[in-house]
């Protein structure tokens, strides 16, 4: 029966409950401004990226543990930098996170939008959702974005999970119209991607060990930021470093920003040996 | 020219309450108790998947005694309303409180509005952190609420479980250990019988976790904690 002066809904998932009951509240929002009445600033009308922060490189590798998953801090406004720290790994429960490359704004409120969507399911029916039907869900999510995509605003997550039945970590790529793909070793998403799997590609091995792990993974995105204006590498005078996060069967662990600062210290080091 | 047929709003409400309590009187009770570092949630509830009491939010626990259906859908309820509210505005912002007037507003209409009340008895509990008193509500079939201290009591035989743990309580918030031993002898004593961990559904919203504060003991844990 309904309660009155209580929000109704039939299923569990709050994704589907906020689109029908408080669109305004996705990042989809069904309430949008049709494309045609939408006043698009200059740069969107010339073609360029619309003048929204962009968040660009995140990547994630398996190892033997799990899978490492790390971004750097980057947010551009075209040519201008939005923002030194953004954070772009996110904890989404226990046992996932997701990283974030496109429109900074719709992407941090899906990532929380979909924390929320997993804690309700797991608090509604008594137990969690698979990790297959996490990504399944995040597909969704995606998929809904579409409409927006159309006015600038892209929201491209890179999902990795534990999957505790297999005993193994997992990393799921989406496209714009919510397709899911799992990916079996590794992968980088966002403006300086392409560099970051070039890097990955070359010096990436099964059951890699969670050191050498974390720092092809800081490697990878010092690379993509050396060939990308919109990535940003390690921040020296600052102390801005790329943020990362463990995956395994304990759950999720950040990596101390300390032990990021060794690992570019010495990365950094040699390089700088090569050019004398 | 037939009268239509009268009858008092008094016999209304007195026979709706009636058939409620009625209901509830038919099921087992449950107890919440504050203790040193928390709060303790009990029920006698011999299954282990059909649970009596669940997590709502961070701080937020809940409770229902009754018809199953129906505080089942109430207890979602309550979910979707702190979910909303969380991502809506931020997680601090989610108050037993508010939740509490939500049942207690929605079981009052249903109780005066509709044919039939609901047999459902809950409670709203929430642990205070960072210096905050713990609040532990108490809401009846037709929506009247209380704000109860130290204990509070649901389900069949509550008053009689509520005198008894008068009798045991003392000023201090009590350990973890002695709170539920004390719940548990309550119940057997309303009882009459003695309940085994197995037949019992034991939670705690514990005051010093990060992040969800509500944990489910398990059968071990009970076992253990009331050995000592």
């Amino acid at each position: 029966m309904k309660l009155p002066y209580l929000p109704n809904h039939d299923e569990s998932s709050f994704f589907d409950f906020v689109s029908t009951h408080h669109p305004g509240l996705t990042p989809g929002g069904h309430g949008v401004v049709p494309a045609d009445r939408w006043a698009q600033p200059e740069s969107a009308r010339s073609g360029g990226p619309m003048a929204v922060p962009h968040a660009t490189t995140v990547l994630a590798i398996k190892y033997q543990q799990g899978v490492v998953i790390a971004g750097d801090r980057r947010a551009t406004e075209g040519f201008q930098i939005a923002d030194r720290r953004i954070e772009k790994v996110f904890k989404i429960d226990e046992f996932s996170a997701m990283a974030i490359a496109g429109a900074a704004g719709p992407c941090i409120e899906m990532a929380r939008l979909f924390q929320t969507e997993l804690e309700h399911y797991e608090k509604l029916e008594g137990m969690q959702l698979s990790c297959e039907g996490k990504a399944n869900k995040l597909g969704q999510m995606v998929k809904a974005n579409l409409p927006m995509v159309f006015h600038g605003l892209v929201v491209m997550p890179l999902y990795v999970g534990y999957d505790l039945k297999r005993a193994e970590g997992r990393i799921f790529k989406y496209d714009l119209a919510g397709g899911r793909y799992e990916e079996s070793d590794y992968h980088a998403i966002g403006s300086g991607g392409k560099d970051a799997r070039n890097t990955m590609r070359e010096y990436f091995q099964k059951n890699l060990s969670e050191p050498d792990a974390l720092k092809l993974a800081l490697t990878a995105l010092y690379n993509a930021a050396d060939d990308d204006v919109g990535t940003g590498g390690p921040d020296l005078v600052r102390g801005i470093y790329p943020t990362a996060k463990f995956v395994t069967a304990q759950g999720i662990a950040d990596v101390a920003d300390d032990r990021i600062r060794s690992v570019y210290d010495s990365m950094i080091a040699v390089r700088r040996s090569r050019e004398t | 020219m037939p009268m239509p047929y009268y009858v008092s709003p008094e016999q209304v409400m007195q026979d709706k309450a009636e058939y409620a309590k009625k209901g509830i009187a038919k099921g087992r009770s449950s107890i919440a108790m504050e203790y040193a570092d928390g709060i303790l949630l009990t029920a006698d509830n011999p299954s282990a998947s059909l649970h009596k009491v669940s997590e709502i939010y961070d701080c937020i626990a809940f409770a229902g005694a009754g018809k199953y259906s129906e505080f089942e859908n109430l207890r979602k309820a309550g979910i979707r309303h702190a979910d909303l509210k969380g991502f809506m505005y931020s997680r601090e912002d989610v108050t037993g409180r508010s939740l509490a007037n939500g049942y207690s507003q929605s079981l009052g209409t249903i109780f005066s509005q509709e044919l039939k009340p609901l047999e459902v008895e809950i409670l709203v509990v929430q642990v205070g952190v960072n210096g905050q008193p713990n609040e532990m509500y108490r809401i009846s079939f037709d929506g009247s609420i209380i704000d109860e201290r130290n204990f509070a009591v649901i389900g069949g035989k509550s008053d009689a479980v509520q005198t008894v743990l008068k009798e045991k309580s003392s000023g201090q918030a009590p350990s973890l250990e002695t709170a539920l031993s004390r719940c548990v002898s309550a119940l057997e004593q309303t009882a009459n019988f003695k309940l085994p961990p197995e037949g019992l559904e034991v939670a705690v919203l514990e005051r010093h976790r990060v992040g969800r504060k509500f944990r489910r003991l398990p059968v071990a844990d009970i076992r253990l904690l009331l050995s000592v």
